[in-house]
């Protein structure tokens, strides 16, 4: 190459504040790396970011196809942002399924991104189309940079010892290195990563290297694009250490982080469904923490194995999604019975059955709050977003072992496989709640269902002599815990067990709100709608609207304090993507209030846009 | 306390009332397991007995050990949490023929092989007891109970053949009838390394009463039971007079001295096999004793060696490195 200075630097170089991409293509295209890959640099530059994949149930579905469409956007920015974007600025689209899919999300006037490659008569056939969307106008009103990738990466490897096969393998890499250049990023970080991916396979690293660089060549030589942009990186957040995270990352380590703040080694129980299994991929990897992880037969052998494990003196976790719930139920009830701790993690997912395994959904929290026979009252949090699912791992854990109480953990498929900068917590700052185990018996006897001030019975684990006791499913007289059948000793027992978990509301903060103290509208919201909720809320706030927002960690029992914070505000918006499962929660728990419910079920997250025009419908009623 | 002290076959029998029906077999097995447990040299901090739903499963409560009575058929997979968190405990497995063949029939085969060190005693009485009578996996066929009025017509499972299938590492059975026996086999049980699967006859005198006494009713016992005795010629008979031996895929009747001799620990189970299959109607004796008895790694040993491993390797695990990655930036 004889070129000296950098490609496009005649190029004027346009400051922008944030920029949302969407990279589409097949499912074998590989968009899933090259959106991590943009996305690992856009933290080392220090952008603001939040990312969001969607991807097939179908690990291959046919070549081509609508179906076969994965997608990945990334939001990056040089101000404090909270979701992956609404629409997408630029859509990059490796063939004409992955352009019909996605360009109806499109901002107006949006870059579109197109790989002529494979826009052949058999790739439209794929799609089910009979025109070229180049051609009939579909693309009107969108800047359309035409690239034949196909062509282009097959040129540049002229000279690699790869099969034709292996070279067109390599156009995600062409495709990030043109995206770098319009948006000036460095290349080093993915040179790196792929010089350690491939290590053992040099032609490999070579090949991708060169593609990625002649990618990012390209957006000089060929002037395609009449200008780069640069995203600086953000000062607004709050000063700190961070570094990029998906939330079930973020939860898998704050499940190990609480075993350890508990002084306890984490036994998890678990059985692959999707979006759960990354848990399990990531907590088997900590071995050397001590972790058991136990890939059991079922959902079911899974719980109950986690039990045992909590019996004998481990922290017992399982990792599930709905239908894995369904199945645990008898389990968890179990659970409560013998009142034993036990963190139950249910990454959401749309159903009811199997429903779109890798669609979001927030369909699971009455079935977490009541879902099992009898009265079995267990606490439930969620967590707010990828970062926050490492505080509430963390949470998950203390309630579980300092109320010897079985707790479900909600995230969903938006929270796990999203990804935004973390602010790593201060080590001597994590909470701190060691687990005590009985040792000896005190008093006459041992009386395994004893209780604390806090309605709390002690945990005696097997090999401490003197206190070898039974523990089971039928109901246990107060104190001794001997089955009983008596009337009043059982409905004691229902109040003991109740009043347990509702204990826990002691330990809770009260919520904090963003925007005025008092006024016409409190958006209250649970779970991964946070930052569409706080981005919606304040644009709606920007154009004058009385309004403020809140977001629940705690489900059940619900943070104290919230009597008086509804009362300041004339209504309550519920946003839910469920049929208004908290709003019904709410509604029976303060009937004094007004609340309102935003339901929105497709499978898909709220956008900023949506909270805020709701919002303003509302004001305007 | 005095210095480790004896335990006693009472230390092991807890406060509460044993609430089986007068008459039924399982006031037999408790009495035997804890005559059996009280010498095994293990102390009772480290006993722990695991159940799932039925009759049976209330055993635990009459242990004075630690105990926990789970949920209908998830027993195996409580024990393994509870194994595999402390190795160190002589975990006891109780069950029935529902409990552990239906409803639990997945966990069942699940933990068989995994081989975890621990000890499943299956009380079979071919019957719903605690739900009042209704027909079990291993019912016969045409049995009439009160959910089979003109007769069962679900083929029964062989508890043996399938712990066998499923690749336990130790098979036995044993009556409730004789308790000698019984307490010879939950020695060799618990000294096994690996899972022991012990099936005991057992008579349900409510619902199925007599159901196995065509072969373990003390007047015919001699001549319709054969003991599989590890190194020991496969002899019975009332004057002991009597053998089995293997010709080819055949089991055969033939004298004492012709006898084969019984090796539980041949490389595949198909002679074990051979043997679980003779029926009780069948003319040759059924089998009581050890059918198979082979080593192979136990679970929870490999999970810890594991364990043990990683951590020598990478060194002992430390949270603030998990959190403080490399790929980290600073905000000021």
């Amino acid at each position: 190459m004889t070129q000296t200075k950098e490609p496009g630097a005649d190029l004027p170089l346009q400051q922008q504040e944030k920029v949302v991409i969407r990279f589409a293509g097949d499912s074998g295209d590989g968009m899933q790396i090259t959106g991590n890959q943009f996305t690992s640099t856009a933290a080392f530059v220090g952008n603001d970011l939040a990312t969001l994949p969607d991807f097939p149930a179908e690990i291959r579905a046919p070549a081509g196809t609508r179906p076969g469409v994965s997608g990945f956007q990334i939001h990056f920015s040089s101000s404090d942002i909270h979701t992956p974007g609404d629409a997408p600025d630029v859509l990059v689209a490796m063939n004409p399924a992955a352009l019909v899919v996605n360009i109806g999300d499109l901002k107006a006037g949006g870059i579109v991104v197109v790989n002529t490659g494979n826009f052949g008569k058999n790739d439209l056939k794929k799609a089910r189309l009979e025109v070229s969307p180049l051609e009939d106008g579909t693309l009107q009103g969108f800047r359309v940079i035409e690239v034949d990738i196909n062509k282009r990466v097959a040129d540049a490897l002229t000279e690699s010892e790869l099969s034709p096969k292996e070279i067109q393998r390599c156009k995600n890499f062409y495709t990030l290195g043109l995206m770098y250049w319009v948006y000036s990023r460095p290349l080093e970080p993915t040179l790196d990563w792929l010089a350690a991916k491939f290590a053992k396979r040099p032609a490999l690293v070579d090949a991708n290297q060169t593609a990625l660089r002649a990618g990012f060549n390209a957006g000089d030589i060929h002037e395609m694009f009449q200008g780069r942009y640069e995203v600086p990186a953000c000062t607004e957040l709050p000063a700190g250490i961070y570094r990029n995270i998906l939330g079930n990352q973020a939860l898998a380590l704050g499940m190990i982080a609480g075993a350890e703040q508990a002084g306890l080694k984490l036994f998890l129980g678990a059985y692959p469904i999707t979006p759960a299994s990354d848990l399990l991929h990531q907590l088997a990897l900590y071995k050397n923490f001590g972790a058991i992880t136990f890939q059991a037969e079922d959902e079911i052998a899974a719980i109950c194995a986690a039990l045992g494990a909590s019996f004998s003196g481990k922290l017992g976790m399982t990792t599930t999604s709905g239908p894995g719930v369904a199945l645990k139920t008898e389990a968890l009830g179990l659970a409560v019975s013998v009142e034993l701790p036990l963190v139950v993690v249910n990454v959401q997912r749309a159903g009811p059955s199997t429903g779109m395994p890798t669609k979001v959904e927030q369909t699971d929290l009455l079935q977490s709050i009541w879902g099992r026979n009898g009265e079995a009252p267990i606490p439930v949090i969620a967590a707010s977003c990828a970062a926050d699912a490492f505080d509430v791992g963390v949470e998950a854990c203390r309630i579980a072992v300092e109320y010897m109480t079985p707790i479900m953990v909600l995230s969903d498929n938006y929270i796990a496989n999203g990804s935004e900068p973390w602010k790593l917590p201060e080590m001597d700052k994590l909470p701190k709640f060691t687990a005590k185990f009985r040792t000896h018996v005190e008093g006459e006897t041992f009386l395994p269902f004893a209780r604390d001030e806090n309605g709390v019975r002690p945990w005696a684990k097997p090999g401490t002599p003197g206190l070898e006791h039974r523990v089971g499913g039928l109901e246990k007289e107060d104190g001794t815990g001997n089955v009983c059948y008596d009337a009043e000793n059982h409905e004691k027992m229902t109040h003991l067990r109740q009043e347990k978990v509702m204990n826990i509301q002691r330990s809770i903060p009260e919520l904090e709100v963003e925007g005025p103290e008092s006024g016409d509208l409190l958006v209250l919201g649970w779970g991964g709608t946070k930052g569409s909720i706080t981005s919606g809320t304040a644009r709606a706030r920007e154009d004058g609207a009385s309004v403020a927002n809140t977001h629940l960690r705690h489900l059940w029992p619900l943070p104290p304090g919230l009597d008086e914070l509804f009362g300041r505000y004339k209504a309550i918006l519920v946003p839910e993507l469920n049929m208004g499962q908290l709003w019904r929660v709410l509604r029976s728990e303060f009937p004094q209030h007004n609340f309102i419910s935003y339901s929105k079920v497709q499978g898909k997250p709220f956008m900023s846009f949506e909270i805020e025009n709701r919002i303003k419908t509302i004001l305007e009623q | 306390m005095a210095a480790e002290a004896v335990l006693k076959k009472k230390d092991l029998k807890s406060d509460q009332e044993v609430r089986w029906c007068p008459g039924c077999g399982d006031y037999a097995i408790l009495n035997c397991v804890q005559g059996v447990m009280a010498d095994l040299g293990v102390k009772r901090e480290n006993m722990m007995f695991v159940s799932g739903i039925g009759c049976s499963s209330r055993f635990p409560y009459y242990m004075n050990t630690y105990g926990f009575h789970s949920i209908h058929g998830r027993a195996p997979a409580f024990a393994t949490g509870i194994k595999v968190s402390n190795p160190e405990l002589s975990v006891w497995l109780v069950t029935g023929d529902g409990d552990g063949l239906s409803i639990g029939g997945n966990h069942m085969i699940h933990v068989l092989r995994r081989n975890l060190d621990i000890n499943i005693l299956l009380f079979n009485n071919e019957i719903y007891g605690l739900t009042k009578g209704q027909y079990s996996p291993t019912s016969r066929l045409g049995l009439k109970t009160k959910a089979t009025p003109f007769g069962s017509l679900d083929y029964p499972f062989n508890p043996i053949s399938l712990a066998l299938g499923a690749g336990a590492t130790f098979v036995a059975r044993t009556v409730d009838t004789n308790l000698k026996h019984m307490a010879g086999i939950l020695e060799a049980a618990a000294a096994h390394k690996g899972t022991s699967f012990i099936e005991i006859f057992q008579n349900c005198v409510i619902f199925n009463d007599k159901v196995f006494d065509s072969v373990s009713d003390k007047k015919v016992r001699d001549e319709r039971m054969v003991d599989l005795v590890p190194g020991e010629k496969i002899v019975y008979g009332n004057d002991h007079e009597k053998g089995l031996r293997l010709d080819g895929y055949h089991l055969e009747q033939c004298s004492a001295d012709e006898a084969g001799v019984w090796d539980p620990s041949t490389p595949t189970a198909g002679p074990s096999m051979l043997f679980a299959d003779i029926d009780r109607d069948a003319t040759l004796p059924t089998p009581i004793g050890i059918f198979r008895q082979v080593e192979r790694p136990r679970f929870e040993e490999g999970v810890h060696a594991q364990i043990d491993h990683v951590t020598e390797t990478k060194g002992p695990g430390k949270l603030e490195d998990l959190i403080y990655t490399a790929d980290t930036w600073k905000v000021d």
